[in-house]
């Protein structure tokens, strides 16, 4: 069975669950998201036996466009693994998502992250920036419904708006970019621009013209300063599944794209290779920073976790930027990857404790989480790993994500990025620490009723706080993993 | 499996086990005792033991390249800080009163794991890691429990985590950048053996290892509240429940004086040996003696002389370390070790007094030695310990430091390190004035205001007559502990005191 055979599968549930609704309306919204749950965790079984068995078996129309290297094969399983969360998170939310929805009617989403999780998993493979532009348009126009889902909520409303008219814009200037790399290099895979661009004969203007509107288009998908600003209202308008796909999947979708991207920019001795990094450097710095100084003065969790993510984007811009970096034992896009599965964790279980409070009738704001410890032990000690994870400290997975980052940047003697990423580290100790001191506090928020928990999701909350601590403390397995493609690239350069 | 992995666990576990709803009081005694009895039998092991190598060492790689592995290993120094933190953890979960919530219990096993973890692992990652582990408890139980109003106790922990955040950044930093200096080839390593190893065959450029000192100084210096640098400790420990003020204090604080002794000094003692990174350090230190010793004098509340008085005396144990001869650096560990006992045991007893009386303003107490003779007497060990009184652990230390420090001198000169001891020594002066006045103030005269105490319940002395009696053991027999520290401080005294007397040497040359 091919890897391909399952996006394919993934679609058409989706497509058939979006009929049912149209045609067979009184099934009810539980067969649809047991459907929809059961098809992505059946995907995920076999995406592991096929990956393990026939890791190289896409079919032969495909082969011009899609290639399915280590990295690949990462990125996919990792959006599935998010998917499945995502569609789990949306089962848990119905309650109170149904509530905001027309006639309580949730079909939609729980069908389209399906078409979304199709099109980054084809996003991942994509060896072209037409694949890699029709994938991203996918997932683009499908969280367009997603964001403004909630369609009661005034907030979702601007949420999806803002959404909308940010997200065309940077498609345009995406395909801007497109074009102005083909038209100077006559290539769109990414070999092709490669080789390009590692002739001395290149015009050098036009393809860095095209390479800085390729950089912004992609940094609005994964939030990348200047082009940060939408973050912190749509994550806050958005309902909370959407808003944990977007800043787990969408961001990891993005960087896939960038990662690739970034590695044909900067191929051996490319003529825009110093520009390009000089340009990471500096947006990285600048999305750390403008991550996380605002972050000290949000009251709402959601809007701070949008901050984090914005920061979280940054310090994987900075790894992209040092691409010489072998020293850590991997290439900077395996540390990218590294640094996305450690993200995945952290993040998703913030957003699960959010839900959780809002279920019960909290609000998002720190101090309703005051005395969450008290109130369901097992959430305040998940919720607070999560935060020093996200913090970054040591031996969770955060810091070793972010260990190889500052490594990195001090092999490069990249002194004035480290700086930016020290002081966001350390704006992000205050920030965190403080969401951390209201979970343990004594006095309670004004609900303060015990929290009660479902199997399912103590039995989630658990396993995602063991992937933080795991993968903190016992990174090896994982950067064995990812450290294969950079054999993989090392051959195939030779 | 070595026992230290077994020591560094158990109350990680421990924890666990409280929070999950296990007996509080008993778990943590049980599991702090524990590790008492096993770190006792393994000093008693290693003292009759010979060879100075890292014993009990085993090693689990956590990942390949960078290489990081959670190795554990102790010698003579990491045993006898080990010991000191099983002493206090099981001293601190003892005394945690009954009523107090089981957060008390966790965040104290928490930092006891956190300290057995910095004092006994071998690589640099998992002892800067446990570290870390070992404050964030630390700093939500100052936030969360203090004392002192509402107010003033969030403005304090603010203020520590960001003296301490900040202090353990640079520090990453500078262990980062001897990281990347010393790892041989393309391979990063975290391991203190192979950077050791790394350091002898091939050493960096004096210049660069003044630097990459003087970074460390500073990040280390931060948690140990070196002056300037040193104001988040004195506010922090007179508001930090007493278990945690015990623990930080006492045992935790010495990381940061293990972490110069371990990693910086052998690792770069051409650094050390800059003029500038010497004398710089001498300042500090000074400034921790002279100026916290006048701070100290001038305070009115119990826990905020010895709030103070422990900063004071970390200019000490600074000072053992800048001299680096034999003598001095046997010292700096002894004192590390007596200086914990004593102030753990002077925070249990003022934590006692505080809830007992309701205050700790020295001119509000008085007369109650009559009430409480027990007290008493174990007020005065840890007062007169910490004073320097023979007889008592830190005397042995502090002599030793000063004697051998002052050896030091040259025949031709009497350099910046002379100069230093000379003023330190007013030091010792200005404790007996802070602690005798105290002392006086809480236990002679007459109780004023009608504030009686009572000894404390058979049960509840356990821990403080543990603490007493190891200060006059440690301080009768002093041997029993040096004899741990066999000829393992050679490796780090031999390039530290060449390196030291080359300094002096070099001050010497620019004052002719």
């Amino acid at each position: 069975m091919s890897v391909f055979t399952i996006e394919a599968f993934l679609a058409i549930l989706g497509l058939a669950l979006l009929l049912v609704e149209a045609f067979v309306p009184q099934v009810s919204r539980r067969t649809i998201a047991a459907a929809s749950i059961g098809g992505t965790a059946l995907a995920l079984v076999l995406f592991f036996t096929a990956a393990s068995h026939a890791p190289d078996s896409l079919p032969s129309f495909c082969r011009p466009w899609m290639q399915l290297d280590q990295l690949a094969l990462f990125y996919k399983g990792f959006f599935l693994v998010i998917t499945l969360l995502v569609l789990w998170l949306t089962h848990e939310c119905a309650p109170y998502l149904g509530k905001y929805t027309l006639e309580g009617r949730l079909t939609e989403m729980f069908s389209l992250p399906l078409i979304v999780c199709a099109g980054m998993m084809w996003m991942a493979a994509a060896q072209d920036l037409v694949t890699v532009f029709v994938a991203l348009e996918l997932v683009t126009v499908s969280f367009y419904v997603l964001v403004a889902f909630a369609r009661k909520s005034s907030l979702a409303l601007e949420a999806g708006v803002k959404y909308l008219i940010l997200g065309a814009l940077s498609t345009g200037v995406l395909v801007f970019g497109i074009a102005w790399i083909y038209g100077t290099t006559g290539s769109l895979s990414f070999q092709g621009i490669a080789a390009a661009l590692a002739k001395p004969g290149i015009a050098k203007a036009p393809v860095l013209l095209g390479a800085a509107f390729l950089l912004a288009g992609l940094g609005f998908k994964v939030a990348a300063a200047p082009f940060q600003s939408w973050v912190p209202d749509v994550y806050q308008g958005a309902p909370i599944p959407v808003t944990t796909f977007l800043s787990v999947g969408s961001k990891a979708a993005g960087f896939v794209v960038l990662t690739r991207t970034v590695d044909a920019l900067l191929v051996g001795h490319s003529v825009i290779g110093p520009e390009i990094k000089g340009l990471l450097l500096i947006l990285g710095s600048l999305t750390v920073l403008l991550g996380s100084l605002p972050a000290i003065y949000q009251q709402s969790v959601k809007r701070l976790l949008g901050y984090s993510s914005i920061s979280h984007a940054g310090y994987l811009l900075l790894a992209l930027a040092c691409d010489d970096s072998t020293r850590s034992g991997m290439t900077s896009s395996g540390i990218v990857a590294f640094y996305l599965a450690t993200y995945l964790p952290m993040t998703v279980l913030g957003f699960v404790v959010l839900a959780i409070l809002r279920l019960n009738g909290g609000g998002e704001d720190i101090r309703d989480f005051r005395g969450l410890a008290k109130r369901s032990p097992v959430l305040g000690l998940a919720m607070t790993i999560a935060l020093a994870s996200l913090a970054g400290l040591p031996l969770t997975a955060g810091f070793m994500g972010k260990l190889f980052v500052f490594v990195s940047l001090v092999d490069q003697a990249y002194w004035g990025a480290l700086v930016c990423a020290a002081i966001g580290a350390a704006a992000g100790f205050y920030y965190y620490f403080r969401t951390i001191l209201a979970i343990h506090s004594p006095e309670t928020s004004p609900a303060s009723e015990p929290l009660k928990l479902g199997t399912i999701t103590k039995a989630c909350t658990v396993v995602l706080t063991l992937a933080i601590l795991v993968l903190g403390l016992y990174p090896k397995p994982l950067q064995q993993v990812l450290s294969k493609p950079a054999e993989v690239a090392a051959k195939s350069a030779h | 499996m070595s026992p230290l992995e077994i020591v560094i666990l158990l109350p990680i576990l421990a924890a666990l086990a409280v929070w999950l709803g296990a007996p509080a009081r008993a778990t943590s005694i049980i599991a702090t005792s524990f590790c008492l009895g096993v770190l006792t039998l393994l000093c008693v092991q290693y003292h009759g033991s010979t060879g100075a190598e890292l014993r009990y060492t085993h090693s689990i790689a956590v990942l390949e390249n960078p290489a990081i592995s959670f190795a554990v290993g102790a010698d003579g120094v990491s045993l006898l800080l080990g010991l000191l933190t099983a002493l206090v953890a099981f001293a601190a979960v003892w005394q945690i009163s009954p009523e107090k919530p089981g957060i008390y219990h966790i965040a104290s096993l928490l930092i006891a794991a956190g300290a057995f973890g910095a004092f006994l692992c071998t690589d640099v990652f998992f002892l800067y890691a446990f570290h870390e582990l070992a404050l964030i408890p630390t700093l939500l139980m100052i936030a969360l429990h203090g004392h002192g109003d509402d107010e003033h106790r969030k403005a304090v922990a603010w203020k520590t985590t960001v003296y301490l955040g900040a202090g353990s950044l640079i520090l990453l930093a500078g262990l980062a950048w001897l990281v990347l200096e010393y790892s041989g080839g393309e391979k990063l390593t975290f391991d203190l053996t192979a950077l050791k190893a790394q350091a002898a065959t091939t050493p960096l450029p004096a210049a660069k290892q003044a630097s990459i000192a003087f970074v460390l100084l500073l990040g280390f210096g931060t948690l140990v509240s070196l002056f300037p640098l040193h104001s988040w400790a004195a506010p922090a420990y007179a508001s930090a429940p007493t278990p945690v003020a015990m623990l930080h204090s006492g045992v935790l604080k010495k990381f940061g004086l293990y972490g110069l002794f371990r990693i910086a000094l052998p690792l770069l003692p051409q650094g050390f040996q800059a003029p500038w990174v010497h004398q710089a350090l001498l300042f500090m230190l000074l400034g921790n003696i002279l100026v916290m010793g006048f701070v100290t004098i001038h305070q009115k509340r119990l826990d905020d002389v010895l709030a103070s008085s422990s900063v004071m005396h970390m200019g000490y144990i600074f000072l053992g370390l800048a001299a680096g001869t034999e003598i001095a650096l046997r010292g700096a560990v002894l004192l590390m070790f007596a200086h914990g006992v004593s102030i753990a045991l002077l925070f249990a007893l003022a934590g006692r007094l505080r809830s007992q009386l309701g205050t700790l303003e020295l001119a509000k107490l008085g007369g109650l030695g009559a009430h409480a003779p027990v007290f008493t007497v174990l007020f005065a060990f840890g007062a007169f310990a910490s004073i320097g009184l023979p007889g008592l652990a830190n005397f042995a230390g502090e002599v030793m430091i000063f004697i051998g420090s002052f050896t030091q001198f040259g025949t031709d000169s009497f350099g910046p390190l002379q100069w230093t001891v000379v003023l330190a020594l007013w030091g010792v002066v200005m404790s007996a004035v802070y602690m005798l006045r105290a002392y006086r103030s809480i236990f002679q005269g007459s109780a004023s205001t009608g504030l009686f105490m009572t000894d404390p319940a058979i049960a509840q002395r356990v821990p403080m007559i543990l603490l007493a009696a190891v200060l006059l053991v440690a301080g009768c027999c002093p041997w029993l502990l040096l004899g741990l520290l066999k000829t393992d401080l050679a490796s780090v005294t031999e390039a530290a005191s060449t390196a030291v007397h080359g300094a002096a040497k070099a001050a010497a040359g620019a004052t002719h």
